[in-house]
């Protein structure tokens, strides 16, 4: 492994200023968008006394999730063993702690009062997921600091699998508060499931690996140093398989719910009746999300072409913000039930399904605290050795054949 | 000697100065009286205690389908108005109605907070915001909430409110603001004055309906204790364990 050559990439061409640019512009629109909705209220939002949770927590839920899941590349090098993914480790925690700010960033910024972040980091219930998240988060920070010092400090190399199991174990914890945000919601029909924890779990799997294979391509692409075809191979059957793992999580949730008969109306709202999110469950996260992206990976010629694994990532990412969309606003959107059997109406929506659309704030939010994340990475690479010089067959090769 | 008084010109000063300290008594009996009057309740320096559990029952046999008196005063009382947009107003009393599918019988009843035991809104606070006091009624803080509605998400009975705009002129006893949650207080302030009524209930008993009857459950002789341990009562989502503080007779 010592013959791996890490280097920060060249900052000085126009092309890194002008995605620098571009991706800090559109987090601070981002920003600009948030601040308009603090000032005016959320009533300039899509989000109503229904729907609680709109746009800006699907794209933070999976910004967090795909955190958690993008440092699995590093886990399976340190606490695995797989010597072959030791050359990835550092981009998979610096994206790691990327994308998770990013996250972060999107669902401070649409709190009702922002301003009181302070409050939010002082007082804790700890009966509260949300207050355990918020340890878990910064946690997850600080302990993937100290595994990536662990990993880039030579002095400290002998540390690294330790550090490396902690962040792990604390990863699986940490998506687990995740998933467990809706899991502990007794009351709703579409949440209140303990396969929500593990089901989180596996979707930060495949959702980090697809964000952390499109950065890893792209940056490859960008500074124009080799990326062999073996090492994306790996990868791309990872993928394939945490891709496959979430389908079959999804189809366990699905078959149990339509057992119990007081889960059929929440059922059959997703799978047949609920417009919008059946069309997103059925079309964009099953087809698009799961299927194409299994079929581009394992079946010849798709699985032949290096471009296929970009389209699969891509897929799979659609594939998930789709998820958690029909998880979080759908899971909304679907009546409360007060009296069991009964059909309900007021003034107050209830009985009737919800309207939810995305404003163009919630959007911009979104789209900025991706960007947020993509820049911290963009700042990240040239500032530190994050990348290998060469992820080459030959490169990787001759490694294994020095270590 | 003989004095004489110019009965023509007031002495104004003098005038001015007798009227001041009538004011300035007047004003400092007035609270005074107030506070005698609050004392027959609790005194204000007094910490609410468990030896109450105030609430509710909602005899939905008498609650009238077309009737919303208990909306209405809700509404006064706490200073809520509508801005013409139903999906983000904030509604901390509606009425409900109910169909049975089979029979096709519906049911009015009002819905607002259920002031649970074992509140999940107060569960899932990550800042203790939503709190239950000792006396059973459940509120938010409205100065640590943080808008974050995951209480919004918790509550099985959609009781809660988020403030999606700034509010203006709003009533001293009944603070609210801009990106907070909030929900029935059970007329908290009333409750805490003495008045041992919420606005709804009076409401509904000015309109002859009667329907509501607020009261101490853990005094049994209070109307509420008696109604109950007579004609029973039950709680909506019972299967949740919440041990509500508002109880339904006729559903």
């Amino acid at each position: 492994m010592e013959s791996v050559r890490f280097s920060s990439v060249d900052a000085r061409s126009v092309q890194y200023w002008l995605l620098l640019g571009a991706l800090a512009l559109t987090a601070l629109v981002g920003y600009l968008a948030a601040h308009h909705m603090d000032v005016e209220g959320h009533h300039i939002t899509g989000m109503n006394n229904q729907v609680v949770w709109g746009f800006p927590h699907v794209v933070a839920v999976f910004l967090i999730v795909a955190a958690s899941g993008s440092l699995n590349v590093a886990s399976i090098s340190s606490v695995f063993g797989k010597i072959d993914y030791k050359p990835l480790a550092r981009l998979s925690g610096l994206l790691a702690i990327a994308l998770l700010v990013g996250g972060l960033i999107i669902l401070v910024l649409d709190l009702g009062r922002p301003d009181r972040l302070i409050v939010a980091m002082t007082v804790y219930n700890f009966k509260s997921i949300f207050a355990w998240n918020i340890f878990l988060y910064i946690g997850f920070i600080v302990v993937t600091f100290v595994y990536l010092w662990m990993m880039m400090e030579r002095k400290m190399n002998r540390f690294v699998k330790p550090a490396g199991f902690i962040a792990f174990i604390w990863r699986l914890i940490l998506t687990t508060g995740t998933g467990s945000i809706f899991g502990f919601l007794v009351a709703r029909q579409a949440y209140d499931a303990a396969i929500m924890a593990p089901l989180f779990i596996i979707m930060s799997f495949a959702f980090g690996l697809a964000v952390f294979l499109l950065v890893l391509q792209a940056s490859y692409a960008g500074t124009g140093r080799p990326l062999g075809d073996a090492i994306l191979r790996k990868l791309k059957i990872l993928l394939g398989i945490f891709v496959a793992a979430v389908l079959y999580f999804v189809l366990a949730y699905h078959l149990t719910n339509l057992y119990a008969t007081e889960h059929h109306g929440v059922e059959h709202f997703v799978l047949i009746g609920g417009g919008v999110y059946t069309f997103l469950f059925w079309f964009v996260q099953v087809f698009a999300g799961c299927v194409v992206p299994l079929v581009l990976i394992f079946i010849k010629p798709f699985s032949q072409s290096r471009h296929m694994v970009s389209v699969a990532s891509l897929l799979v990412i659609v594939g998930g913000m789709a998820q958690l969309y029909v998880i979080i606003i759908g899971g909304q959107a679907y009546p409360l039930v007060l009296f069991p059997g009964m059909e309900e109406s007021s003034s107050f929506f209830d009985g009737v399904v919800a309207q939810y659309a995305p404003s163009i704030f919630e959007i911009l939010l979104g789209a900025g605290g991706i960007c947020l994340a993509l820049a911290i990475v963009t700042v990240g690479i040239a500032v530190l050795e994050f990348l290998p010089e060469s992820l080459s067959d030959k490169a990787l090769k001759l490694e294994s054949a020095t270590t | 000697m003989r004095y004489t008084f110019d009965t023509s010109e007031v002495d104004s000063g003098r005038r001015g100065f007798t009227l001041g300290v009538a004011a300035l008594g007047g004003l400092s009996v007035a609270p005074g009286i107030f506070l005698y009057h609050s004392a027959s309740a609790k005194p204000a320096d007094q910490p609410v205690s468990n030896k109450q559990r105030w609430g509710m029952l909602v005899n939905t046999n008498v609650c009238q389908e077309d009737c919303s008196a208990c909306v209405t005063a809700c509404n006064e009382e706490n200073g809520l108005w509508s801005l013409g947009r139903p999906a983000t107003d904030a509604q901390w009393i509606r009425k409900l109605n109910v169909k049975d599918r089979q029979t096709g019988h519906v049911t009015s009843l009002p819905m607002m907070c259920q002031h649970c035991e074992h509140p999940p809104c107060v569960d899932v606070c990550p800042t203790k915001a939503s709190f239950r006091r000792e006396d059973g009624i459940v509120l938010v803080n409205k100065h640590t909430c943080i808008g974050c509605r995951y209480c919004m998400m918790a509550c099985p009975y959609k009781a809660r409110s988020f403030i999606h705009e700034p509010l203006y002129e709003q009533l001293p006893h009944s603070p609210r603001g801009k990106g907070c949650v909030e929900s029935c207080t059970l007329c908290v302030h009333k409750v805490d004055r003495g008045d041992n009524n919420t606005a709804c209930a009076e409401a509904c008993a000015k309109d002859g309906h009667e329907a509501l009857v607020f009261g101490d459950l853990n005094d049994p002789h209070s109307e509420i204790s008696r109604l109950l341990e007579k004609h029973g009562g039950s709680q909506i989502r019972a299967d949740l364990g919440l041990n509500t503080g508002v109880r339904y007779q006729g559903i």
